[in-house]
């Protein structure tokens, strides 16, 4: 019998397989599911702060446009209610899910203040999440703002958010970053516990019939897998944070990639999209016949054997690979 | 420890009610709805009454219907209640009668209001309360806010002991909505008041199988009246009773009160008789007046029926030589008003029962003041005691107004300041939009509450929906405020808009030293010289102190909007020093958190941060000793205006109506049709401006439009010249008109930038997609600029009607409005709907309009947007009531079928005089197409021609009739609280005659104009007023119920969805040999979202399947075809596509999302099904039976 067993962000897990944040865990159902088909942890879809604070806008507005404005209708709609906004179904369902499973939950976060994050993290550890994953999303537009000021503001954040929580913090990162070592290393010393690389950006559409930007969703494939590898066989035990695999991650040899190249857990979300939820199951038996195969006793063994470090042509995660790479298309 | 709340009288009424009643049936009518609407708010909040349970509210579909409830509520033994006024009033009418004769306990709360006669009102007298008087119903009037509570229940303690039921009321608005301080009396107070025997005693009496008996009956001559007169007793021991509970009341709470008060000078020679708020009024004048040593008093009638002649003769003092009554009402042919009448009589029965000590009879005469809420002053109360002093006093006068017709009417001196001088007035100026009004009420409370003073905030708005102008009365003294009039000497003046300054006399009560808070977006280096030259003179006379403050940027930096509330409210706190500014920040910051904390965070925090900063950029500003200025307010209305605009109409738009005397109007209510072309309003930052070189020329903008603002004309290219340089037009679109271009003009001081224009163009900018054929841009840069445009463009000839397509958009853009600025909100989904049919039959349209929406933003003064044609035709338009619109519209029909048999007849009467040819063309003529009109008018013409030249009765009779030979098209016009309630019986009654009228109803689901309450059309799982946790029921099937008639034209349209099948239901309706009904999807703000996205609204609700599109066209049997026609495909999005873009479904899935969901799938599975029924009626062929 394999041992799939692994830690991730000090919490014990029993195998590296993770169902990442998606809109497959906003349901209690998909997450009971997700843990007789033995999936190791959740990570619950993503609050963002901005929908939060759109919505609050938003019912502030239909309730007060047009009131004291005319004599006869000096209010419109009956507001005596107690509203309930992204934030508090979010929380009610880190609370149902700890209730309904016992795999470890975590928390997803998206925020534009440092108020907002460090608010909403806190209630996420309160509503009883094992641990938060926060998801570093933000594209720069304005050419006045450097990349330094960006991954500046980045750890400032982490370090603001991580000093006012108990419970272990995953950063979820772009790929977009000047220097994927420095910034994480940074992350690792602010007190971060894991980070998750890399997040996909959706990219939109045009139409040119209508002329409009149309948003445009692709499942990830297995091809980008490779991106993640690489980077994380270069991070792999040059600091004290673990290394989490998000996008690509399609099939057991591809959860095995990423465990060899040094990352504690590998998350999924696209294949349970494309091929449901009990696809879980095949995946992880996939992975332990191969460790049976290839004689490993548990995957922990299995972790880090081909980082940059291992192996024999560590170029070869390097520039160096990019020639080769090139030269091999010739021929 | 007495407890105080700072509310207004509608509150302070309801509180009492809602806690010694059972059951309240109620419907809204202004300004009563905030009673009923409390009542629901707290039932569904699950408070209880004195006996611990929750009362049960249900709202009906009219006032009769509450009536109804009320009265059966009552036989069946629940303590009952209802709230209404005016028409609402007069519709309980039959039932109070009943209720009364049936001697039930109940008591009937009024916010008295006019009773419409030449025009509606929805301001206070008492002509609803007179109307009732023979009901059998006790009167108590209540003068105050704290009298509206403490009369609450002292009238129901006394029903309860007389078993008389009783109407309490209080004046409408002025007491109503009057915000002041109150005790409040407490549920202990109340039990100890309350003899529950009697609670038991009423139950007893109760309808029950139990017990049987029967009630109701019908009697004949030999009983009938001695039934009636059994009931004696019980209003002769009345006023005694009531006298003691005022008496027992008085005891507990400290607050002592009589049927009758007098107040003023025990010697007095001159007093007046009053009901109502402006008894504090005259109070407040006899301390005055006494103080400078004149004789006078006045008495307060508080229990108005029973009369009770020995209370009343109690308080007269014995030196009493001449008494003036005055009633709030007016009842033409009688020779005195009701309160009078009673006085007279009073006085006279106690001197011929030798039962007074007054020596001679006093002089007694009576008078009308304040009709339909005309401010009544002390100055007025000054005048009728002056008035008094004469020899021969004149009876039958008014005060207040200038009566030039029957001159009845005392003056008074305007100059004289009776106001106490120990008070603070303040008076603000804003829109509806910027909360101006919401944070005075927020002060009055945060002041009444937190320190010792009274308060007092009275609140006016005008009668437009968008733009609308505030102004808050507010008054804060150490003492009880007695002051129920406006404010005309105040001590601090805000302007919350810079516009005003140019457009309305803000400073005009200003005293001496005032303090001027101005927000503008100018700095105090360039203010001074922006503000016109009469505001500088006047704030360099009155040696005003001016602070400034650029509100709008430090929300718009906060992101709080155009809500500039929080920031101008703690700069009156800063100013007022009334409390200290520390401990008002706080107390702001907690109201904050207790009005906006259930909004969430983010909205507490941005209006906290407005708290903070708002002080730090106020500014005082000096100013020099001299005007420097160059700028003139602003005209009211052009000079080339009609004589009426500019003699009265103007005079009204700047609010000078009180001063235009009785002469200024017509005595049977009409106005002039287009006249709100001359507002020009200017109240948009933002209006469209049109690139020619992207448009389509497609119309669909022009239709849009809620205010007729953008518009489209096709015209010879050689009528350019003269134009503007800035005018722009393009080579028109169309087959067989070339020389012809195009234009769209808007006008910039007419719109009201709520952008649906720039949302509904389908045209992109190629080179600049974010761009279209329409773009807002900044209205104050370009005005000028696209005035002179517009005039140009107004100025261009209308299109050749014949020639056009009425079933296409791109054609009917041309058709002028002739409805067209009116004050409905920004972005209104009905009024498109309104203009359309204005465009497409307006010129020989009589319309009937039901009290709603349409009739306000039709009919409220001072202008209408129902306009004529340059032949000078247009829309004859007129509102009756709310409930009897189709019978009244119905009525327009059979006078107009009348007529042309009359005329018929008289014409074959004159046929050889007139011609056989002419004669059988006008009858035989077909009057269908525009060109069949045009025809037909043309041959009216000559029969005009023709008739001038007979010299007989008959022929003038003709002459005078003629004009019926034009189809008239009448139109019954109405919102879903009319045709899907309280009017429906009318409705459905004259679809079922099958005669010639279009029936459009403008659906907004819900009571639009009242401020949002359920009707029967308001769909399952909406949030509205009575339907707090979502209506329960379907939508009524309007649509449906009309077509099961089989002989009903019916259509259920959607512009923003389908604006040729709109057009398709229009013309079918209006040829349509029978009765019409359209229902339209109207987007309305009481919906809860942004209405500049109306149009998307409109196209998801249909493809949700929740509006189907459909015509209902019985003719089309005759073609052996089925008459329904299902216009709009099946569903293709989920309902909650549709639904979750609305504030009324999102808030009950934010407050009970468990329900919300249920109610979601319940109303996804009614449209499956609904949808379901339609197509399969449409499938059906005709041998099935269809």
């Amino acid at each position: 019998m394999i041992d799939l067993s692994v830690d991730y962000l000090g919490i014990p897990l029993k195998n590296p397989l993770v169902a990442s944040s998606s809109p497959l865990c906003t349901s209690i159902d998909n997450i009971k599911k997700m843990e007789d088909e033995q999936i190791a942890a959740v990570v619950l879809q993503s609050l963002f702060e901005e929908q939060v604070i759109l919505e609050q806008r938003e019912l502030d507005t239909g309730l007060l446009q047009g009131t004291e404005h005319f004599a006869e209708a000096l209010t419109y709609l009956p507001d005596f209610g107690t509203y309930r906004f992204a934030s508090s179904g979010y929380l009610e369902q880190i609370r149902k899910a700890k209730e309904a499973v016992d795999i470890p939950i975590i928390g997803s976060l998206n925020g534009i203040s440092t108020g907002g994050w460090i608010k909403y993290a806190k209630e996420i550890q309160d509503a009883g999440a094992d641990a938060l994953e926060l998801n570093l999303y933000y594209l720069p537009t304005r050419p006045d703002i450097s990349s330094q000021q960006v991954e500046n503001n980045y750890v400032e954040l982490v370090k603001e958010v991580t000093s006012r929580i108990r419970i272990p913090a995953a950063i979820k990162i772009s790929f977009f970053l000047s220097s994927i070592p420095d910034t994480v290393s940074k992350f690792a010393d602010s007190g971060a516990s894991a980070v998750v690389l890399f997040n996909r950006f959706y990219q939109p559409d045009l139409n040119l019939d209508s002329l409009n930007v149309v948003p445009n969703l692709k499942l990830s494939t297995s091809d980008e897998l490779r991106l993640r590898i690489r980077w994380i066989a270069i991070l792999y035990n040059k600091m004290n944070i673990d290394l989490a695999i998000t996008g690509g991650v399609h099939t057991s040899l591809d959860v095995l990639k990423g465990i060899a190249s040094g990352a504690k857990v590998t998350m999924m979300t696209s294949a349970f999209l494309l091929n449901g939820i009990p696809y879980a199951g095949a995946v992880l038996e996939g992975v332990s016949q191969w460790l049976e195969r290839n004689d490993y006793k548990s995957i922990r063994s299995f972790q880090g054997v081909l980082n940059q470090a291992s192996v024999e042509n560590p170029e070869a995660y390097e520039r160096a690979n990019y020639m080769q790479v090139l030269g091999s298309y010739n021929t | 420890m007495a407890e105080y709340m700072t509310s207004d009288g509608n509150e302070a009424a309801a509180h009492v009610a809602y806690r010694v009643n059972e059951v309240i049936a109620i419907y809204p009518i202004t300004p009563s709805s905030p009673m009923g609407e409390l009542a629901d708010q707290w039932a569904a909040e699950e408070r209880k009454n004195i006996w611990g349970s929750v009362p049960l509210v249900v709202e009906m579909q009219s006032e009769g219907g509450a009536a109804g409830a009320v009265h059966g509520s009552l036989q069946r033994g629940a303590l009952t209640t209802t709230f209404t006024a005016s028409q609402g009033l007069l519709l309980m009418i039959p039932n109070m009668f009943k209720i009364a004769g049936e001697l039930n306990a109940a008591v009937i709360h009024v916010a008295a209001r006019t009773i419409a006669t030449h025009a509606l009102s929805i301001f206070c007298d008492h002509s609803d309360i007179m109307a009732a008087r023979s009901t059998g119903f006790a009167i108590l009037s209540s003068s105050s806010v704290q009298e509206a509570h403490d009369f609450a229940l002292i009238s129901q303690l006394a029903s309860l002991k007389t078993r008389v039921p009783f109407l309490h009321f209080f004046d409408g608005f002025r007491t109503s909505h009057e915000i002041s301080k109150f005790e409040l009396i407490s549920d202990d107070q109340i039990k100890t008041l309350i003899d529950n025997k009697l609670v038991i005693a009423h139950r007893e009496r109760a309808l029950s199988p139990d017990n049987p008996f029967i009630r109701g009956t019908s009697q004949n001559p030999d009983i009938f009246f001695q039934a009636r007169e059994s009931v004696n007793p019980f209003y002769n021991y009345c006023p005694e009773i009531v006298e003691n509970v005022m008496v027992q009341f008085g005891k507990l709470t400290k607050r002592e009160y009589h049927l009758f008060e007098y107040f003023g000078s025990p010697d007095a020679e001159r007093v007046i008789i009053l009901m109502g708020s402006s008894q504090q009024t005259a109070e407040e004048t006899v301390q005055y007046l006494n103080g400078k040593g004149e004789k006078v008093g006045c008495i307060k009638a508080r229990l108005y029926r029973p009369f009770s002649v020995s209370h009343f003769l109690k308080v007269i003092p014995s030196t009493v030589r001449k008494i003036a009554v005055l009633d709030r009402t007016k009842e033409p042919g009688s020779i005195g008003e009701p309160l009078y009448l009673d006085v007279v009589s009073a006085i006279n029965q106690a001197y011929a029962a030798n039962r007074v000590d007054l020596g001679s009879m006093p002089f007694i005469t009576g008078g009308r003041y304040g009709l339909s809420s005309k401010e009544f002053t002390p100055p007025m109360v000054k005048a009728v005691f002056d008035e008094l002093s004469k020899d021969k006093p004149q009876n039958n006068f008014t005060i207040g107004i200038n009566d030039d017709v029957s001159g009845k009417s005392l003056q008074y001196d305007t100059g004289i300041v009776m106001e106490p001088t120990d008070q603070i007035s303040a008076v603000f100026y804003g829109y509806g939009s910027d909360g101006t009004v919401s944070a005075n009420k927020n002060t009055l409370k945060i002041i009444g509450t937190e320190t010792d003073y009274f308060v007092q905030g009275y609140f006016v708005y005008d009668s437009m929906k968008a733009g609308s102008v505030t102004v808050s009365h507010l008054r804060f003294s150490h003492k009880p405020i007695k002051s129920s009039y406006r404010i005309f000497h105040s001590v601090f003046v805000a302007c919350h808009q810079f516009s005003f300054v140019e457009r309305i006399p803000v400073l005009e009560t200003a005293l001496q030293g005032a303090t001027f808070l101005l927000n503008c977006p100018y700095s105090t280096d360039t203010v001074w010289n922006k503000l016109p030259k009469t505001v500088q003179k006047t704030i360099i006379e009155k040696k005003l102190r001016v602070f400034v403050i650029d509100a709008y940027s430090i929300a718009k930096e906060l992101g709080l909007g155009n809500r500039i509330n929080t920031i101008m409210q703690i700069c009156f706190l800063g100013l007022s020093e009334i409390m200290s500014i520390s401990v008002a920040k706080e107390k702001v910051k907690e109201y904050i958190r207790k009005s906006y904390g259930r909004h969430g965070d983010s909205i507490v925090n941005k209006n906290i941060a407005a708290v903070d900063q708002a002080l730090k950029h106020l500014n005082e500003l000096p100013y020099p000793e001299e005007i420097t200025g160059s700028i003139d307010m602003r005209k009211v209305v052009p000079n080339d205006a009609p004589e009426f605009v500019k003699a009265c109409t103007s005079r009204m738009i700047a609010g000078q109506g009180d001063e235009l005397p009785v002469s200024a109007f017509d005595p049977d209510g009409r106005f002039p049709s287009g006249t709100t072309r001359y507002m020009k309003r200017n109240i948009t930052g933002e209006m469209p401006v049109w690139d020619p070189d992207v448009c389509i020329q497609c119309g669909r903008c022009s239709l849009a439009c809620p205010h007729a603002v953008v518009r489209a004309k096709m015209f010879h290219t050689a009528r350019l010249a003269g134009a503007p340089q800035s005018f722009k037009s393009v080579p028109l679109k169309r087959r067989g008109y070339d020389g012809y271009s195009y234009s769209i003009a808007i006008s910039p001081d007419d719109c009201t930038g709520c952008r649906l224009c720039v949302v509904v163009c389908p045209a992109k900018n190629k080179t600049d997609p974010k761009l279209k054929a329409l773009n807002m841009q900044p209205q104050p840069p370009i005005r000028e600029r696209e005035n002179e445009n517009w005039r140009f463009f107004i100025s261009l000839p209308e299109s050749d009607r014949t020639g056009l397509n009425f079933n296409r958009i791109q054609d009917v853009q041309f058709l002028e409005p002739l409805f067209e600025f009116s004050g409905a909100c920004a972005g209104c989904g009905e009024t498109p709907y309104v203009t359309l049919l204005s465009r497409l039959f307006g010129e020989r349209a009589i319309i009937a309009n039901a009290t709603g929406c349409s009739s306000i933003y039709g009919g409220n003064e001072p202008a209408t947007p129902w306009a004529a044609n340059r032949q000078g035709r247009g829309p004859a338009w007129s509102n009756s009531l709310f409930e009897d619109n189709a019978e009244f519209g119905f009525g327009f029909r059979i006078a107009v079928d009348k007529e042309f048999n009359y005329a018929k007849e008289l014409l074959q009467k004159l046929a050889p005089g007139i011609g056989e040819e002419l004669v059988n063309s006008l009858i035989e003529a077909p009057r269908k197409t525009e060109k069949d009109i045009s025809d037909q008018r043309n041959r009216i013409d000559i029969l005009r021609s023709k008739l001038n030249k007979i010299d007989n009765p008959a022929a003038k009779d003709l002459f005078s009739l003629c004009d019926v030979f034009v189809k008239k098209s009448i139109w019954l016009l109405g919102g879903d609280g009319w045709a899907y309630d309280i009017g429906f019986g009318g409705l459905d009654h004259v679809m079922a005659l099958g005669k010639d009228v279009n029936i459009l109803v403008l659906d907004t689901e819900v009571y639009s104009n009242t401020g949002g309450q359920m009707s029967k059309a308001t769909p399952l799982g909406a949030v509205a007023k009575f339907a707090a946790r979502g209506k329960r029921t379907p939508k009524k099937d309007l649509v449906m119920m009309a077509m099961t008639y089989g002989s009903v034209y019916v259509a259920r349209i959607a512009l923003g969805a389908d604006g040729n099948q709109a057009l398709k239901a229009f013309n079918e309706a209006e040829a349509f040999d029978g009765s019409s009904l359209i229902v339209a999807y109207c987007p309305c703000i009481g919906q809860g979202y942004n209405l500049s996205n109306g149009m998307e609204q409109q196209k998801r609700a249909v493809q949700s399947g929740y509006w189907p599109l459909l015509r209902y066209n019985p003719d089309l049997r005759k073609e052996g075809k089925n008459p329904l026609q299902l216009d709009s495909s099946p569903p293709s999005i989920p309902l909650e596509h549709y639904i979750y873009n609305e504030t009324r479904y999102k808030m009950l899935q934010r407050s009970l999302p468990g329900e919300a969901a249920q109610l979601l799938k319940r109303a996804s599975d009614e449209v499956k099904m609904r949808y379901g029924w339609y197509k399969y009626w449409a499938a059906m062929k005709m041998e099935d039976g269809v």
